[in-house]
């Protein structure tokens, strides 16, 4: 038990790494021992984290499971992990979702190994951004997470679809689509590694404690220029690639594109877990590395919060390809992310008005919970638009309609999740989105009133594709002979079923989760 | 009297080259398996004294000095230090990889073998020695061979024209470094090549500033620095691909070795001087090689340029005369090293099966190729300088050692990381994913196990390095602290 309380971080974050390289050494041909093999694997970080949920203690501050070992002395960084309120829910997030997008990839048969080996490697991935107390250490696990996603996209992407990139030059979409993602993740994280070159040098340390303290208390100037400058031009360069990967308009458009082209379980995946990357950066670096720039520029975060709220409802509603339409809608739903953060930015961390504070504090606990809801609806999103593709062969809205009728516990399941995007009272979305637009009121209300409005366009667009699936009259193409739509089967209910508990709870009873996101809140940002 | 353990490195591949040549031309079988024996011995004893090196007392081990000319103040005088124990064990890597992948090349395999040892022989000589004369010496003799390994068992259409422009390059190189070393010799009054001696000769620094570029560019050339690098990809595209992994993994490495070693150690004030010029000329390296690699269709001149943007990295690092830097250069010898080596073994493996390298004609290679497709796929990742890998680990501190000097190079140079990720990306997509073209179908033989072992065993490394920078990063940091005592306090 000692070994491990003391090593509760490492296990979990080495787990599936561990698992990815037992599972290179199974037989190959033998497809259900690799798939079970990798879903009981992906189970054990899972149940770790369960334990790790239990064990900590959210009332205090700092750290909790801090292991800290040497890495790369000669540039001033070591191994160190630790969690708190705020990493522990993604943690949960990312440990939770990986075992479903698992069990929803059991009907890959292509080269099955090599995919749930990069899935395992990708969760490694995800969970070292969370957990990594080290500056250095978050870019290494920020970067590796690229690299699985790339592939899972360009070799289990959809088959179909060109794209065309010049004067009539075609390539394959998923292609194109995975190239883009990571052009752009990494063209995005330039400017950030250069960042934090640039404090590796200034301060000998990358520990993020010494770094919050030393960066905000340097004065004077920096490579000739007033520190200030340089400041907002590092902050900047963080907001940037931060921006890109959550995404915000106008970093946005590799996005749907990824999306689109990625297997149901890497939609999964890149929805759920890659999103929230970045609006974590946001909380973990942007804010407490630079709170007087972010008070200074809070402005414009919130307009390109506003615009991705607003454009990306649009875009939804003008999709006619169903999994597009949920991509879009992740733009829209992370806007509010986004708008929450600025918000929190605007009133500051040394304002004394109670008032504010209190609102800067539910706008903070909004954005936080509107990760982790995003998270499960998305997820879900992703998945039932995968279920139903993968019987139709087909995403176009305008080929479904009056479904329901054929498959009424699909369409249960997709009413569900689909309420939990637009937000209904009850469920998870309308409790993060509830309390980012009040506490963003105070301190943004015209950009709030605005997001308000998008989110009268969310509902629209859910609506929209609700009413095209399932509603009106029924396509006959899929109710007869080899094309008749079959029901949703019990392994793809298996997947949705946690996804739905979680989202009906937090709806009905929100203290459960708000209680460790909101001590973590107080505590970091006052 | 310990065991002179650099001295039979140095000589084993010699002397295994002579034996080899005493075989009749059809014992293909006796001279391949004395070849990979040579070539585990010298892997073997190169690891040995890798791990034996004393990080604790640094400076110069195992060292063995015997007098050659002594009316001259020459001798041959051997020792590794944190920097070169790296690269002896690299040079060790690469020669086993290269023989274990060259095992079936049936035109006089006899002759190839022994002039590939006889380079191998002049790469150890170098890294392990500390008298110039003998670092000029060992030099010449890895270059000669490398003519006639490219002459004749070299790409047929250009193979004539590359090894005599690569060849000519370096000797007019070489030729420019020896002037400035005689210089020395002349001015240190000490009658000595001994290095120990010149790293403390105190020379002016005038002097300095006049013969440092004489000295650093003239061996630079070998280390591919903008704008002589230009025989640097026809030479690797042209050289049969155990010749090619030699050439870019290690023998560019000489190049820089013998930059800093003769060039930044002897003439540190010099190195002072010009050492923003080099700066300029490795920041065009880095991004230039990157942007020429992204619009090659041939996949072995991508690796070819994509070396020469790796190279400016190193000669960056050498520039900044940082700590940071400089230890990000050493480690990056080594990393580049068993990448490139990885590469152009993963590129001849293709080209052995499709007979040819025009990257449209390429495709759907990870079917029949999966080892190598992952091989490629790491090299990519440490190519880009993807963390967790041994790019990273190399590439960071140089950056940390740009930032102290100039961040405007910094920022440029970052551009590449970008250009890299982009075009190799491109490449592995191309040739090893995608559909295979008709004319390929069936032709594509699996390949065999001494070619797997030597990809695991390279891609094992940097995977290693990458995860666990302690293997490396203190026997370099040792090397580095020399050169900083040298170049003055810092």
């Amino acid at each position: 038990m000692n070994f491990l309380g003391n090593h509760l971080l490492t296990l979990i974050l080495f787990f599936p790494a561990l698992a990815a390289a037992v599972i290179f050494f199974l037989p190959k041909d033998n497809l259900p021992v690799v798939r079970w093999t990798a879903f009981a694997a992906s189970l054990v970080p899972f149940l770790l984290t369960v334990i790790l949920w239990a064990l900590f203690k959210p009332g205090q501050s700092g750290f909790q499971f801090q292991e800290q070992y040497t890495w790369y002395p000669a540039v001033h960084s070591s191994f160190h992990l630790g969690v708190d309120g705020l990493s522990l829910t993604m943690v949960l997030l990312t440990t939770l979702l990986t075992p479903l997008a698992l069990l929803a990839s059991f009907n890959i048969t292509d080269r099955l190994k090599a995919y749930m080996m990069l899935f395992l490697f990708l969760e490694t991935g995800m969970l070292g951004v969370f957990m990594a107390v080290d500056l250095l250490i978050f870019f290494v696990f920020w970067e590796i997470g690229l690299i699985p996603m790339y592939f899972l996209i360009n070799q289990w992407g959809s088959e179909k679809g060109e794209r065309e990139i010049w004067k009539g030059v075609k390539v394959q979409a998923r292609n194109y689509a995975s190239l883009k993602f990571i052009i752009y993740t990494m063209g995005g994280s330039l400017g950030l590694l250069l960042a934090i070159q640039m404090l590796g040098v200034l301060f000998q340390t990358y520990d993020l404690q010494a770094l919050y303290l030393k960066w905000n208390t340097l004065n004077g100037s920096l490579l000739g220029f007033p520190v200030t400058t340089v400041k907002a031009v590092a902050f900047w360069a963080f907001v940037i690639a931060f921006a890109v990967k959550v995404p915000v308009w106008p970093f946005h458009t590799w996005l749907p594109d990824a999306h689109t082209e990625a297997p149901t379980a890497g939609s999964m995946i890149l929805a759920g877990v890659l999103l929230k990357l970045g609006a974590y950066g946001f909380l973990r670096l942007v804010l407490p590395l630079y709170p007087a720039e972010s008070q200074h520029y809070a402005g414009a975060l919130a307009f390109l919060a506003v615009m991705a709220i607003v454009f990306g409802a649009f875009a939804a509603y003008g999709q006619k390809d169903f999994k597009r339409l949920v991509a879009y809608s992740s733009v829209n739903h992370m806007g509010f992310v986004l708008l929450g953060i600025a918000a929190a930015a605007k009133v500051g961390f040394s304002s004394t008005d109670v008032a504010l504070n209190l609102s800067k504090d539910i706008a903070l606990n909004g954005a936080v919970l509107q990760m982790f809801n995003h998270g499960l609806s998305a997820a879900g999103m992703f998945f039932l638009v995968g279920v139903l593709y993968e019987r139709t062969h087909t995403r176009n809205l305008d080929d479904f309609g009056g479904l329901f009728t054929l498959v009424p516990l699909y369409g249960g399941i997709l009413i569900f999740t689909s309420m939990a995007s637009l937000g209904l009272p009850g469920l998870n979305g309308f409790v993060s989105e509830f309390l980012v637009v009040r506490g963003s009121w105070p301190a943004l209300t015209g950009y709030t009133a605005v997001a308000m409005l998008g989110l009268l366009f969310t509902g629209a667009y859910i609506l929209k594709s609700l009413k095209q699936v399932l509603h009106g009259p029924l396509n006959e193409h899929w109710a007869h002979g080899d094309h008749r739509l079959t029901e949703i089967n019990t392994r793809e209910i298996l997947v949705m079923a946690p996804l739905m508990a979680l989202i009906l709870s937090i709806g009905i009873y929100p203290a459960w989760i708000l209680d460790v996101v909101n001590k973590a809140v107080l505590m970091l940002f006052h | 009297m310990h065991f002179p353990i650099l001295s039979v490195i140095v000589f084993t591949p010699v002397c295994a080259a002579l034996l080899m040549l005493l075989y009749k031309p059809d014992q293909k079988k006796a001279v391949r398996i004395t070849a990979l024996v040579t070539a585990g011995v010298v892997l073997l004893l190169s690891t040995i004294v890798y791990f034996s090196y004393n990080k604790a007392v640094a400076g110069y081990q195992f060292v063995e000095k015997y007098s050659w000319m002594p009316f001259l103040g020459i001798s041959l005088h051997f020792g590794v230090d944190g920097l070169s124990a790296p690269l002896v064990l690299l040079t060790g890597i690469v020669m086993l990889t290269g023989v274990m992948i060259s095992w079936g090349i049936e035109d006089r395999p006899r002759e190839f073998f022994a002039f590939l040892f006889f380079l191998a022989s002049g790469v150890l000589g170098v890294f392990a020695s500390l008298d110039l004369f003998m670092l000029f010496f060992f030099y010449e003799i890895a270059v000669f061979p490398m003519y006639l390994l490219i002459s004749i068992w070299g790409w047929i259409k250009t193979r004539e024209y590359a090894a005599m422009k690569l060849t000519l390059y370096l000797f007019i190189g070489s030729v420019v470094a020896l002037v400035g070393a005689l210089a020395m010799y002349w001015q240190s009054g000490q009658h000595t090549f001994d290095m120990l001696v010149l790293e403390h000769a105190n020379f002016p620094v005038s002097f300095q500033n006049v013969w440092f570029p004489f000295v650093f560019l003239g061996f630079a050339v070998l280390g591919g620095l903008f704008p002589f690098h230009n025989w640097s990809p026809d030479g690797h595209v042209a050289a049969p691909t155990a010749v090619s992994m030699f050439h870019a993994g290690v023998l560019m490495k000489l190049g820089a070795f013998a930059a800093l070693r003769v060039g930044i150690m002897l003439l540190p004030e010099g190195a002072k001087t010009w050492h923003w010029v080099i700066m300029g000329l490795a920041l065009v390296n880095i991004v230039y090689g990157a942007l020429i690699a992204s619009v090659q269709t041939d996949f072995k001149y991508v690796i070819g340029f994509s070396s020469v943007s790796h190279m400016g990295l190193v000669m960056m690092g050498f520039a900044t005369l940082t700590r940071e830097g400089l230890t990000g250069a050493g480690l990056q010898m080594f990393s580049h090293g068993v990448m490139t080596a990885l590469f152009f073994a993963a590129v001849g493996m293709v080209y052995d099966r499709a007979h040819t390298r025009d990257i449209p004609k390429l495709g759907g290679m990870a079917g029949p190729l999966p080892l190598v497709a992952v091989g490629v796929i790491i090299g990519s990742l440490v190519s880009m300088g993807m963390p967790g890998f041994s790019g990273f680990i190399a590439e960071f501190p140089i950056f940390l050692g740009i930032w102290k000097t100039q961040w405007v190079v910094a920022v440029v140079a970052a551009l590449s990381i970008v250009i890299t990720a982009s075009y190799v990306l491109l490449v592995v997509r191309r040739v090893f994913f995608g559909r295979m073209p008709a004319e390929l179908e069936g032709h594509i033989r699996p390949i065999n196990a001494f070619d797997k072992i030597a990809l695991v065993l390279l891609c094992a490394i940097m995977v290693g390095l990458g995860l666990f920078p302690a293997l490396m990063v203190p026997w370099v940091q040792t090397g580095v602290q020399h050169v900083l005592s040298l170049l003055g306090g810092a």
